[in-house]
């Protein structure tokens, strides 16, 4: 816990230079996991760019659940990677996470839900992830607050309790994948704007950015919502669409609350962090947008439903409210690897709502495409190619409200 | 209310009255190829500046008209009717 206090650089500013051999776009969670990785597999030469500060994206502004039970064999087993690396990443870069793994309750309010999360536990038992359906009597026991009464107008019917899905402290893993890549002699440019990407031959040669030029064969596309502004620097058009996404928190209680709670019915989830503070968000705003203002209308809809859930909280003040922006793809799975008829362009993008949680597994699996020049069995799914051969990866069940 | 769309029929509404229809594009015709016929489907320019897309009127005018927005302001610049600028291609 001291080290999130301690005054001490997490990274120090190298010299700029004109040469790379990676250069990875965006300094999230997705651009210094790939970072860390790379140094990890012994590619030292890189650098990531960030335009603002370290975090400024949706890695800082997110809601920080990390969880497995999606829909698809091939989703689950990515997320389940993820979760298996972010059980052992404390350790592994010597910084507290807050890695909480409380558990994880998407209710169901209607029989149909009830279907939905039935199929989804079949997936994940299958697949070996922790996953199954409980009843009313199970939940109250888990989440007494939560108000189980047939009064609501839609009555908490079953919830799909997945144990190993919990909450972290996110700009925690940015900062500390930060340094981990640092100290392994990889440079951060923060305030570095990438520009212009130089091709030659079906070959990516250059970045141009805010303060230069710098030369390189591989670059890394990891800017999420902006994804779509560095694609079309090669003159891609990816099947992507830009939306908000908002959060609130309220003023801290005492600990009542020690599970993440879903309800895509109700469009809301809630869960309380260490400090106390209750974290509530819902699904994205309803219509494309780069801005990352805040609207009244979300906080009232999703907090008169946080009500529907917890009538308890009546007099609780929220603190305060922010948007990021996410990168939307029609199937609500990311796209990762390689650009047919362009090399050295890696796609690391697609993250939508969801795409905290995959960064430990995205990063890993992208440096070793860069380090092996293989693509893994674990991210062929989700090519770019999925969408001209019909091969789409559906989430959006899983993923649409719970992110 | 986060922000307004002037609809042509009703003047300035909350975002909220309307239905979000994406980008304005031309359906290609049948005889495209697959990957063609894919891209249009599928790929988006999700332009981060001025964009034109299609905005219905849910619940006032109930029709559908195009507008131009600065997606990185939500400031709508203009819009009108698809057969007033019937050649308008984005
Ligand atoms: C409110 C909210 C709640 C969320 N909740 C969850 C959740 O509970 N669980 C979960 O798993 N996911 C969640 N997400 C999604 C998750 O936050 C993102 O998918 C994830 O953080 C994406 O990480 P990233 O590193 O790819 O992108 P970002 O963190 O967005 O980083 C991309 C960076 O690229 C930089 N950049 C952009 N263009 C350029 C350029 N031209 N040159 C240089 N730099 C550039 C940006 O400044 C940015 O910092 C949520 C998102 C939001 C907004
Ligand atoms: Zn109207």
């Amino acid at each position: 816990m001291w080290q999130l206090f301690r005054k001490t650089p997490m990274w120090r500013p190298r010299p700029f230079r004109d040469r790379y051999d990676v250069v990875i776009i965006g300094g999230g969670v997705h651009g210094l996991a790939t970072a860390y990785y790379l140094g990890r597999a012994g590619v030292r030469d890189v650098c990531v760019l960030e335009k603002s500060y370290l975090g400024s994206g949706a890695s800082g502004r997110n809601t920080a659940i990390i969880r497995s039970n999606y829909r698809t064999p091939e989703g689950v087993s990515f997320y389940d990677e993820s979760v298996k690396l972010y059980e052992r990443l404390a350790a592994d870069l010597g910084y507290n996470l807050l890695f909480s793994q409380q558990g994880h309750l998407t209710l169901a309010h209607t029989d149909s839900a009830i279907n939905g999360l039935r199929v989804r536990a079949e997936v994940n038992q299958l697949m070996g992830v922790e996953s199954r359906l409980i009843w009313p009597e199970e939940i109250q026991r888990l989440v007494p607050a939560l108000d189980l009464s047939p009064r609501p107008r839609y009555p908490v019917l079953a919830a799909l309790y997945h144990p190993p899905g919990g909450i972290i402290r996110h700009d925690a893993v940015v900062w500390a994948y930060a340094r981990g890549a640092d100290r392994m002699g990889i440079a951060i440019h923060p305030f570095t704007e990438a520009v212009g990407i130089g091709t030659s031959n079906g070959q990516v040669t250059s970045v141009l950015t805010s303060r230069g030029e710098i030369r390189a064969g591989v670059v890394v596309n990891a800017t999420a919502g902006f994804c779509s502004t560095v694609a079309k620097m090669v003159g891609l058009h990816l099947p992507i669409v830009t939306h908000p996404l908002q959060a609130f928190v309220t003023e801290p209680l005492k600990p009542f609350l020690d599970k993440v709670i879903v309800s895509a019915t109700l469009h809301v989830y809630v869960s309380q962090t260490d400090r106390g503070e209750l974290v509530i968000g819902s699904e994205i705003d309803p219509y494309s947008s780069y801005s990352s203002r805040s609207t009244l209308p979300f906080l009232e809809a999703t907090a008169a439903h946080t009500l529907e859930l917890f009538p308890c909280l009546r007099r609780v003040r929220v603190l305060r409210q922010w948007a990021g922006i996410c990168d939307m793809t029609p199937d609500y799975s990311p796209i990762l690897g390689e650009v047919p008829g362009l090399k050295g362009f890696i796609l690391d993008v697609g993250w939508g709502t969801y795409g905290f949680k995959a960064g430990p597994v995205a990063g890993k699996r992208i440096a070793e495409l860069i380090a092996t020049g293989r693509t893994p069995e674990l991210i062929k799914p989700f090519s770019l190619t999925r969408f001209y051969d019909d091969t789409l990866v559906g989430e959006k069940a899983a993923a649409a409200v719970s992110h | 209310m986060s922000f307004l769309v002037p609809c042509p029929h009703c003047g300035p509404r909350d975002v909220y009255e309307f239905r979000y229809g994406g980008e304005f594009q031309r359906r290609p015709p049948p005889t495209v190829s697959d990957q063609e016929w894919a891209d249009y489907l599928y790929a988006r320019r999700n332009v981060a500046g001025p964009a034109k897309e299609w905005w219905y009127h849910r619940q006032g005018c109930r029709r559908w008209f195009l507008a131009v927005r600065d997606t990185r302001t939500n400031a709508v610049l203009e819009a009108f009717w698809p057969e007033d600028k019937p050649e308008g291609a984005g």
